[in-house]
C-alpha cells in the first residue's frame, strides 16, 4: 500500500465517503433551479402567448367545418385558385422585394464600411431611425408620396413629363416600394457588421499583387462578404412572407398577400380551421428557410436583432 | 481600424459609390423629412412644399378625445410594458449569461421565438387565446402580447452587457460576505445598467409602434394609437396623421438618442 492511498483513505475515513462531492454536486443542482426560477417567468409568458395558440391553431387546422378530422384545411391550398393566387403574389412580391434590397442594400452597406468610422457613424443614423420608426409611419409617408394626387404624380405633372397621374400607390408597386424602404434595413445591417469583420489586410495583399480595385473586389471582398449578404437576404425575404401592414394599407385590395389572407379568413368568414393551416405552413415555411439557412452558413439569422 | 492605413483607392475613384450610396441613404430618409415638413401644412390637400403653414394638424390631433385616449392608451401599456419585460428580461439574460444549464440552446430559441413566429400568427393566436380567456380589448392582455415581444430585445441588449462585464466580480463580493441579491444590486447591476436602460427604451418602444397583434386584441376603450391609425388610414388620408406621424418620429429619435449616449458612456 503506498504512502498517497494511505492517506486518502486517511482523509476519507475523517470526512465521510466523499460527502465533498456530494456537497457540490447539491450546491450544482441548487443553483440550476434557482437560474431556472429567474428564467420561468419569461419562458412562462412566450410558453403561454406563443406556444399555446400556435398548438392549439395547429389542432384546429386538422378538423373541418363539420368538425371532423381530415386534411380539408390544407387540401384547399391546391384546390382553390384564389389560394394558389395569395401564395403566387406572396412570393413574387418576397423575390422583387428581396432583389430590390440587394441592388439598393449592397452598395450602401459597401460604402458605409468602406468610410472612416466618423462619416459611416453618421450615414449609419439614417439607417437605424427609419429602423425605429413605425412602420404606419413609413407605410403612411408612401402612400402620401405614391397616390393619384401625390407628390410624385404631381411634381411629374407640373414639370411636363406626363398628363395623366401614374397609379404607383393601391397596387402591386405600391406594396413593393412601401415594402422595400421598410426592410431594406434589416439587410444592409447584418451586411454592413459582416463587412465589417473583412479584414482590410486581405485587399492590400491581393492589390499588392497587382489585382486592380475591381478584382480586388470581385476575387476577395465580394467572396467574403457573402455570408453576411445570405443572412440579409434570409430575413428580408422571412419578413416579406409574413408582411401585413404595407400590403394591407397599399395594395388597394388587389394584392392580397399571405398575411392578409390569415386575417381575411379569421376575421371576416371566422373560418379559424382555414386561417390556422395558412398560419402553419407560414410557419414551418418560414422555419425551413431559417433552418436551412443556418443549416448552410452555421449562423443565427436573428443575430441581426442585437444589431439594433 | 484600418483608418489611416486604407486602400490604395482615392476618394476620387469611390466617387460613384458615395452618389449611389448617398441616394439609397435620401430613399431611407426622405419619407420622414417628407411627412414632418407636410405636417406643418395649413392644406387639406397632400401639397409639397406647402404653400403655407400652420399648426392645425397639431391642433386637431391634441383637441381630439378619440386620438387623445388613444395616445394614452399606447402610453400606458408601453410603460406598464416596460416595467414588466425589463426585469423579467434582465433576470433571463442573467441565467443565461451563467450558460450553466443543460437546456441553453433551447431556452435561447423560446426567448428568442418572438422574432422569428411571423407576427401575424401571433396575433391570430393571441386572439384566439385571450377570446377562451376574456382578454381581449384589456390593459392587462396587450401588457402581456407586448411584453412576450419585447422580452429578446431586452435579453439580447441585457446579454451584449454582460458579456462584457467580468462575473468574477460578483463571486468576490459574495466570497466577502454580501448576500446574492446584494452582490447582484451593488457590484453587478451598476456596471450593467446602461444595457438595461437601453433594453427599457427597446421595449418602450417596441410596444409604443406595435401594429398587427394591437390590431387584433385592442379595441373599444383600449384602443391603441397604432390601430386607430392603421383604420383611419384605410378610410382616407388624414393629414391628423401626418401630425401624429411626426410625434412618433419625434419621439424614435429622441429614444434613439438616449440609448445611444448611455450606449456611447458604457
Amino acid at each position: 500500500m503506498s504512502a498517497q492511498t494511505a492517506l486518502m483513505q486517511e482523509k476519507a475515513g475523517r470526512s465521510g465517503p466523499d460527502l465533498n462531492t456530494q456537497a457540490l454536486h447539491m450546491d450544482a443542482r441548487r443553483e440550476s433551479l434557482r437560474l431556472l426560477a429567474l428564467l420561468s417567468p419569461s419562458l412562462l409568458l412566450v410558453f403561454a402567448i406563443i406556444i399555446v395558440p400556435i398548438g392549439w391553431l395547429f389542432w384546429l387546422s386538422l378538423f373541418d367545418e363539420a368538425g371532423a378530422f381530415s386534411p380539408a384545411n390544407y387540401a384547399r391550398f391546391f384546390e382553390q385558385a384564389s389560394y394558389i393566387k395569395t401564395f403566387i403574389t406572396t412570393f413574387k412580391v418576397a423575390f422583387i422585394v428581396t432583389g430590390a434590397c440587394v441592388l439598393l442594400g449592397y452598395p450602401l452597406a459597401y460604402m458605409l464600411s468602406q468610410l472612416p468610422r466618423r462619416a459611416a457613424s453618421i450615414c449609419l443614423i439614417f439607417v437605424i431611425l427609419p429602423f425605429w420608426t413605425s412602420v404606419l409611419v413609413r407605410t403612411y409617408a408612401w402612400l402620401v408620396i405614391l397616390q393619384r394626387k401625390g407628390l410624385i404624380n404631381s411634381w411629374l405633372i407640373d414639370l411636363g413629363v406626363i398628363s395623366q397621374p401614374l397609379s404607383l400607390a393601391n397596387n402591386f408597386s405600391g406594396v413593393v416600394i412601401g415594402m422595400t424602404h421598410i426592410l431594406l434595413p434589416f439587410l444592409v445591417l447584418p451586411l454592413y457588421a459582416s463587412m465589417k469583420t473583412i479584414d482590410t489586410d486581405c485587399l492590400r495583399a491581393g492589390m499588392n499583387l497587382g489585382a486592380d480595385p475591381a478584382a480586388t473586389f470581385r476575387q476577395i471582398f465580394f467572396p467574403l462578404s457573402l455570408p453576411g449578404l445570405a443572412s440579409g437576404v434570409v430575413i428580408v425575404f422571412v419578413l416579406c412572407l409574413g408582411f401585413f401592414v404595407t400590403p394591407a394599407l397599399m395594395g388597394g385590395g388587389k394584392v392580397i398577400m399571405w398575411a392578409m389572407r390569415m386575417e381575411q379568413t379569421t376575421s371576416l368568414y371566422s373560418n379559424w380551421g382555414a386561417g390556422a393551416a395558412l398560419g402553419v405552413v407560414l410557419l414551418v415555411v418560414t422555419l425551413a428557410l431559417l433552418g436551412l439557412f443556418q443549416w448552410l452558413l452555421g449562423a443565427r439569422a436573428t443575430g441581426v436583432w442585437s444589431s439594433r | 481600424m484600418s483608418e489611416d492605413v486604407g486602400l490604395p483607392i482615392s476618394h476620387r475613384q469611390r466617387l460613384w459609390l458615395y452618389c449611389l450610396g448617398g441616394l439609397v441613404l435620401l430613399f431611407l430618409i426622405a419619407p420622414s423629412i417628407i411627412i414632418v415638413i407636410m405636417s406643418f401644412s395649413d392644406s387639406t390637400l397632400l401639397q409639397f412644399p406647402p404653400q403655407q403653414w400652420s399648426l392645425r394638424w397639431y391642433q386637431t390631433y391634441f383637441g381630439s378625445l378619440e386620438w387623445r385616449d388613444a395616445t394614452i392608451v399606447s402610453v400606458k401599456v408601453a410603460v406598464m410594458t416596460v416595467l414588466v419585460a425589463t426585469p423579467l428580461g434582465t433576470a433571463a439574460a442573467y441565467a443565461i449569461n451563467r450558460g450553466t444549464l443543460r437546456f441553453n440552446g433551447t431556452i435561447n430559441a423560446l426567448l428568442t421565438a418572438s422574432l422569428i413566429v411571423p407576427v401575424i400568427l401571433i396575433g391570430i393566436g393571441t386572439f384566439f387565446l385571450y377570446a377562451r380567456i376574456g382578454l381581449n380589448n384589456t390593459l392587462t392582455g396587450l401588457v402581456i402580447a407586448h411584453t412576450v415581444q419585447a422580452l429578446p430585445l431586452v435579453v439580447l441588449t441585457v446579454l451584449s452587457g454582460l458579456r462584457s462585464y467580468d462575473m468574477n466580480q460578483e463571486r468576490v463580493a459574495r466570497s466577502l460576505g454580501a448576500g446574492r441579491v446584494a452582490a447582484f444590486w451593488q457590484v453587478t447591476m451598476p456596471q450593467i445598467r446602461f444595457s438595461i436602460v437601453s433594453g427599457a427604451l427597446f421595449a418602450f418602444i417596441t410596444s409604443f409602434d406595435e401594429v398587427v397583434v394591437s390590431l387584433f386584441i385592442s379595441g373599444g376603450e383600449t384602443t391603441t394609437l397604432t390601430r386607430r391609425m392603421f383604420n383611419a388610414l384605410r378610410d382616407q388620408i388624414d393629414p391628423t396623421i401626418a401630425a401624429i406621424s411626426t410625434c412618433l418620429i419625434v419621439l424614435s429619435v429622441v429614444l434613439l438618442s438616449v440609448a445611444q449616449i448611455f450606449g456611447r458612456r458604457h
